[in-house]
């Protein structure tokens, strides 16, 4: 008789558990605690043109996921304008047509970023360097002269770069440099210079992230390829590398916002900054997030839903510490897994106030249930009457305490009524069969068992981890039956037997 | 007050989790269950197999059978009417004389014919049954108790408890009522526990409430006394209930009579471990010693085996004190050479 295939199966329970948890970790930046809070930008650009009273299309670059940040949500709001989302070799954009506006329009976008360390955007490919840039005359040798003194003082195609972009500094202004100035726009005269010298680059525009900003514009970088670095360039300091606030939204050359049909169109940013708990951003974040088999988690129901699956996963939770105190301590229960649904009824009722209830209904309830025994009745009828007994004494109660002014008596409701007048009858059997010795220990150790079972299961650390990682539940079942496989001594046996052990 | 699994481990203790799975796990099968949870089934299975029981007077299986008690007892002078399916001794009643239309328990309490045809209701309604489930009620006619154990036991009935596995009979003990125990045998509620030597049916030691005595708390005899006579007749009793059951691992109840000898009580497949502390030690090295026995023994060889490897003998004044220096002495001469 093997044991193998047990083992097998319990490590793959183990791993499977492992895995699923870990890939939502990483892939969804599920905080391994509940208290972790993320930082989230949300974004507005506002869109306002005047329209000339014909059709009108409006094309705005839409940022997405890059590194250091996570899209989460998206909304539009732009009444009587049809919105289409396209996402081409243009990049994503917004498309917003109507047949007929006019007078001054507003159209709203605004996004919500994550601060995300591990994100990653997606990599583009590189430009192709445009290779025969034509210049007029006299542009052509003050361009060639540009190109040749910061090649000459650069090795690779980066260092170029960042020469080039440091001639173009104020202060180092040459003769060649200022005439090009005088018929070129900064950064498009950078992209085209770094294209002839057969650099890949291209213009990108970006917006500086600073809270409570408004009416903001985009900036615009320059972006420079060499293999598979990209490096990002300020076009007026020449510094390298992205800074840490800066949210890249348009990143494929493209005009940011196309008008047709409009005139003076302008577009402009606000932006906020807020914490919210790392849950709360999973949450936003999964809901848009593709039904892919793996992204199979609670959080694609509806909030209704969501709150159910909350306290049903938890279930496995005090299930496995009845099955500790019974395996391993040894404790006595009335019902196996009663505790545990009293202890569902203690997270209703806060945990002073359902012990205090518990023990007054099942007090009051054994009293009853002697007087019933006394008429011989069937099993069956008597624990029918013990249930309108117990529904009885918490309607009583439940008044008494409203009339007294004791909200907290109206919770008493939460209990399982069925599974109380069950722990009764058995109670009240024991103490006939038993004595009133066993009732207390068996009792004690089912309200004991319920108290650390809802101390476990009211833990904001478990109630975290249970609802957010599903893969708990496969590494609870591999426990379990673990557990179901252990034959050492119980805590309590090592006391019962010490007099053998004496001699 | 605490001990340690190391030292429970040295003396062979089986805990719960190991008896539950290792033991009645493997080796009682679920569908043999019903065999031993109906008292009937057991007491039906068992005259088949030419194990003695105490004799059935008859069965009442419907709520209008239960006008032909009265014809069913004519003639009896004593009987018992017990649940089926009742467990740890509930619903059990006892009459031991009659005299007219009046019955009369062991304690002198008169009861009338009513009575007795609303107890049997009672357990045809499934009052004393798990889970309140209908039963049928047996009347079997009165074991008559050996009077020798009078002084051992306080009101109740001592029965002796045998652990058959794969039908060895590797462990017994007595269990004597109290006054504590309220003239029931369950340990757990005060009954006393006296280990019992396979090999001769002798007491090895006494406990209650797990706590070793020497006398019986009520009564105040010696139990160190006690000897069970046909200790042999019962053990080969107890180890066939292997074969008519199938149950590897089970717990047989036995009762003596003073006509008819051992006597089959009830069978159970969930022993308790208490055993272990009336023994005084644990059951895992006999259960290891059996486990390597190979299968298709007959149950006198059975019994043999276990009378042989699991004698437990007080240190008995008859050893001879001279053997020792005797076995010493080689081992000094041995010695001698090298020093």
């Amino acid at each position: 008789m093997s044991r193998l295939p047990f083992y097998l199966v319990v490590a793959l329970l183990f791993a499977a558990g492992i895995g699923m948890s870990v890939h939502r970790h990483i892939e969804f930046e599920v905080p391994w605690t509940p208290g972790e809070q993320r930082q989230v930008w949300v974004i507005e650009a506002q869109v306002n043109f005047v329209a000339s009273g014909g059709p009108v299309s409006v094309d705005l670059a839409l940022p997405s996921t890059q590194d250091g940040y996570r899209l989460l949500s998206e909304h539009t709001a732009s009444p009587g304008y049809g919105l289409h989302f396209a996402d081409d070799e243009r990049g994503r954009r917004a498309q917003w047509t109507s047949r007929e506006a006019a007078g001054s329009q507003q159209l709203f976008y605004s996004a919500q970023f994550m601060v995300a360390p591990q994100a990653q955007g997606l990599d583009k490919p590189p430009p192709q360097p445009v290779n025969s840039v034509a210049w007029e005359p006299p542009y052509d040798t003050a361009a060639a002269e540009v190109i040749q003194r910061a090649w000459s003082r650069s090795a690779d195609d980066i260092s170029f770069a960042r020469e080039l972009i440091r001639d173009f500094d104020e202060d180092r202004l040459r003769e060649n440099t200022r005439l090009l100035l005088t018929q070129f726009e900064r950064v498009p005269l950078l992209v085209r210079l770094l294209n002839q010298a057969g650099v890949a680059a291209r213009e990108v525009s970006a917006l500086s992230l600073e809270n409570g900003r408004r009416r903001q514009p985009l900036s615009s970088w320059i972006q420079v390829y060499q293999d598979d670095r990209q490096v990002l360039f300020h076009p007026d300091s020449g510094a390298m590398g992205k800074p840490d606030n800066l949210l890249l939204w348009e990143t494929d050359g493209q005009s940011v916002l196309e008008v047709e049909g409009g005139t003076r169109s302008r577009v402009s940013f606000s932006m906020l900054s807020r914490n919210q708990p790392a849950t709360a951003a999973v949450r936003v974040q999964q809901a848009a997030a593709s039904d892919t088999l793996l992204n199979f988690s609670i959080h694609s129901l509806p909030l209704e839903e969501q709150a159910l699956f909350q306290t049903i996963l938890l279930l496995p939770v005090g299930a496995l510490v009845v099955v500790l105190l019974r395996v391993l301590i040894g404790i006595k229960t009335s019902g196996t897994f009663m505790p545990v649904l009293i202890a569902l009824a203690f997270i209703q009722t806060s945990l002073v106030t359902g012990l205090i209830g518990f023990l007054l209904v099942v007090a009051v309830g054994l009293v009853i249930r002697n007087y019933l025994s006394y008429l011989n009745l069937l099993l069956v009828a008597r624990v029918t009457a013990v249930i309108i007994t117990v529904i009885a004494i918490i309607s009583l109660f439940s008044v008494l305490a409203y009339r007294f002014g004791l909200n907290a008596g109206l919770q008493i409701t939460f209990f399982p009524m069925i599974i109380l007048s069950w722990t009764i009858e058995r109670m009240s059997i024991l103490w006939e069969e038993e004595g009133p010795k066993e009732v207390l220990i068996q009792g004690g150790g089912s309200l004991l068992t319920a108290v650390l079972a809802y101390l476990a299961m009211n833990n904001p650390l478990i109630r975290h981890i249970t609802f957010n990682f599903l893969g708990v539940q496969p590494i609870l079942m591999g426990l379990i039956l673990m557990l179901g496989n252990y034959t050492g001594y119980r805590l309590l046996e090592l006391r019962r037997f010490t007099p053998v052990t004496e001699d | 007050m605490w001990t340690t699994p190391e030292r429970l481990r040295a003396k062979g203790i089986i805990g719960m989790n190991r008896r539950n799975i290792r033991y009645i796990g493997r080796y009682n099968s679920r569908r043999l269950y019903p065999l031993v949870d109906d008292k009937l089934k057991t007491k039906l299975m068992a005259q088949e197999h030419g194990i003695a029981t105490p004799a059935l007077i008859g069965t009442v299986t419907t709520q209008f059978g239960i006008k032909r008690i009265r014809e069913m007892l004519q003639g009896h002078q004593g009987f018992v009417i017990k649940p089926a399916k009742g467990s740890g001794g509930k619903g059990i009643l006892v009459i031991d004389g009659v005299n007219g239309d009046r019955y009369f328990k062991p304690s002198g309490q008169a009861l009338t014919h009513r009575d007795i045809e609303r107890h049997t209701s009672n357990i045809l309604s499934g009052l004393y049954s798990l889970g309140g489930s209908p039963d049928v009620a047996l009347i079997e006619a009165l074991i008559n108790f050996d009077e020798r154990f009078d002084k051992y036991t306080y009101e109740g009935v001592p029965d002796i408890r045998v652990i058959v596995f794969k039908g060895y009979p590797v462990m017994a003990m007595v269990r004597l009522s109290t006054a504590a125990s309220d003239g029931k045998a369950n340990l757990h509620q005060g009954a006393v526990g006296v280990g019992i030597d396979i090999a001769t049916g002798r007491a090895l030691r006494g406990v209650q409430f797990d706590r070793a005595i020497k006398n019986h708390p009520d009564t105040g005899h010696e139990l160190a006394s006690l000897h069970i006579e046909n200790w042999q007749t019962l053990l080969n009793l107890a180890a066939s209930c292997y074969e008519m059951t199938g149950l590897g691992y089970l717990g047989a109840d036995m009762v003596l009579d003073r006509d008819h000898g051992p006597m089959l009580l009830e069978l159970n497949a969930r022993p308790g471990l208490a055993i272990q502390m009336a023994n005084g030690e644990g059951l895992r090295p006999r259960l290891d010693l059996v486990e390597r026995q190979p299968e298709g023994i007959g149950p006198q060889e059975r019994v043999a085996f276990c009378q042989k490897h699991f004698a437990r003998h007080l240190p008995a004044p008859e050893t001879p004190c001279s053997q020792r220096p005797e076995a010493q002495a080689p081992r000094l001469a041995h010695r001698r050479p090298r020093a």
